[in-house]
């Protein structure tokens, strides 16, 4: 297995182009994680506390949304950002702050989805309580998010997970440049078809290292956190 | 500013509270006033938890009215309650009792002293910064009641403190709720145990199948009940 060889020389070697491209990723898909939190979890614990006319129908289409194709994502955000577009004076196209608006659109239902999930549970668990002790509507919202912040941390990273995998969204906005636009997943899109089986083997092992990674940080810092809050 | 009012008396116009087919509560008429512990019982299912729930605040009755002091719509900031199967939020122990001083608006200067105070109270000041939710039945039992206790209310409202613990515990928790009454704050709690409501009652409201089927102080009632049902269930006797 000569290819395995020369992948494993390539990461170990820490070629300086193979470690520009897992930078860029970790920052796009990171950035979008971010960013997708800001808006997903306030949303989902506003879908989980507030009853209005409609909810049914909202939580399934966000439901729904979870599994929204990473293409189609990328295709919409291609019209929106292209230069003929509602937003293509902002130049965004071709940039990974492109990528980055994709990644958020991707993940932001997988993020809500879930907080409301999580929210809504623990908010019959609380109720009772939260009431007798005349808890107002923001003291809820903030209560629930922080009691439930153990269980949101999986939130976070089901949708780190798809962000970091995804490369239909990020190759239609991106363009995969080299040295600007490439990522792990884009470069392995690429060098597979381009027969460069070495980098695409080295850059899928140190992106399924990564995740891995996170993973166990995120799984690490959650234990210690219940040991010591329950 | 408003004036300082008080939530009592808590009276229940003609309350009928329905759960799907299920009357739960049927025409209730009861006036809870200032004084000795109010101990509601009668057998599971006698509508006591709904009761007290509903007195609490938690839930709205199907029809007719409950007023605090007068009113409609008090918040519950004199009142308290332990609930049968208390909720520990997901902090310590003393992070639980921080907590509902701070939705009462107490200071964080003050807090503190006020944790000690209330965790010595119930016996736990051993156990303040173990994590609420792992400890025992019986210690949660004893937290949610110095929770409650930590808010300051004029009136506590007791569900079956003691349903599922030992002698001691429940020793425990009598002696609390008689310290407590004996500091002028109303107590009204639900017991199915006769012996409880002999030790702590200064008056008795009986339920039976969502009615109220007598009311009286605690002396009168355990000697000379009124009614069928109240005899059957002094005498040990199985009510269904």
């Amino acid at each position: 297995m000569p290819d395995d060889v020369s992948a494993l020389q390539l990461v170990l070697a820490g070629d300086p182009a193979l470690f520009a491209i897992v930078r860029l990723s970790l920052i796009v898909s990171l950035s979008a994680v971010l960013l997708a939190a800001l808006l997903g979890v306030p949303l989902g614990a506003a879908l989980a506390l507030i009853r209005f006319p409609g909810r049914q129908a909202v939580i399934v289409v966000l439901n729904a949304l979870m599994g929204l194709p990473p293409v189609v994502v990328g295709l919409a955000v291609f019209l929106a950002l292209s230069r003929s577009g509602p937003l293509g004076s902002w130049g965004l196209l071709f940039t990974p702050k492109a990528m980055i608006v994709a990644q958020t659109v991707l993940v932001t239902p997988i993020i809500a989805a879930l907080t409301r999930q999580t929210i809504e549970d623990l908010w019959i668990e609380y109720r009772d309580e939260l009431t007798a002790m005349n808890i107002g509507a923001v003291g809820r919202v903030t209560t629930l998010i922080w009691d439930a912040r153990f269980s949101l941390v999986t939130a976070l990273l089901a949708g780190f997970g798809r962000a970091a995998a995804e490369v239909g969204a990020i190759i239609i906005v991106g363009g995969n440049i080299e040295g600007f636009t490439r990522t792990m997943t884009t470069a392995i899109a690429l060098e597979t078809s381009k027969g460069d089986l070495p980098l695409a083997i080295g850059l899928g092992v140190v992106l399924i290292a990564i995740v891995v990674a996170v993973n166990a940080l995120a799984w690490t810092a959650r234990r210690a956190g219940e040991r010591m809050a329950g | 500013m408003r004036a300082p009012t008080s939530d009592l008396p808590i009276r229940f116009e003609n309350v009928t509270v329905t759960s799907g087919a299920v009357t739960v509560l049927d025409r209730i008429t009861l006036t809870l006033t200032p004084g000795p512990p109010t101990i509601l019982i009668g057998p599971n299912g006698s509508g006591k938890s709904t009761l007290l729930r509903m007195a609490m605040g938690l839930i709205a009755p199907s029809q007719g009215r409950v007023t605090w002091g007068g009113r409609e719509d008090v918040p519950p900031t004199r009142r308290a309650i332990v609930l049968q199967r208390p909720t520990m939020l997901r902090r310590t122990a003393s992070g639980n009792i921080r907590y509902a001083l701070r939705a009462s608006g107490v200071a964080r200067a003050e807090a503190q002293g006020r944790i000690d105070e209330v965790l010595a109270l119930v016996g736990l000041e051993q156990l303040a910064d173990r994590p609420a939710r792992r400890l025992s039945g019986g210690e949660q039992q004893r937290l949610a009641l110095a929770r409650a206790l930590a808010r300051d209310p004029a009136i506590l409202f007791l569900d079956e403190p003691t349903a599922s613990l030992d002698p001691a515990a429940t020793k425990a928790i009598e002696d609390i709720v008689h310290a407590v009454g004996q500091r002028g704050i109303k107590v009204v709690m639900a017991t199915h145990d006769l012996g409880e409501a002999r030790r702590l009652a200064g008056d008795i409201v009986m339920l039976h199948r969502g009615r109220v089927i007598e009311t009286g102080p605690a002396a009168s009632f355990f000697s000379t009940p009124q009614s069928s049902e109240a005899r059957t269930f002094i005498a040990g006797e199985l009510l269904v």
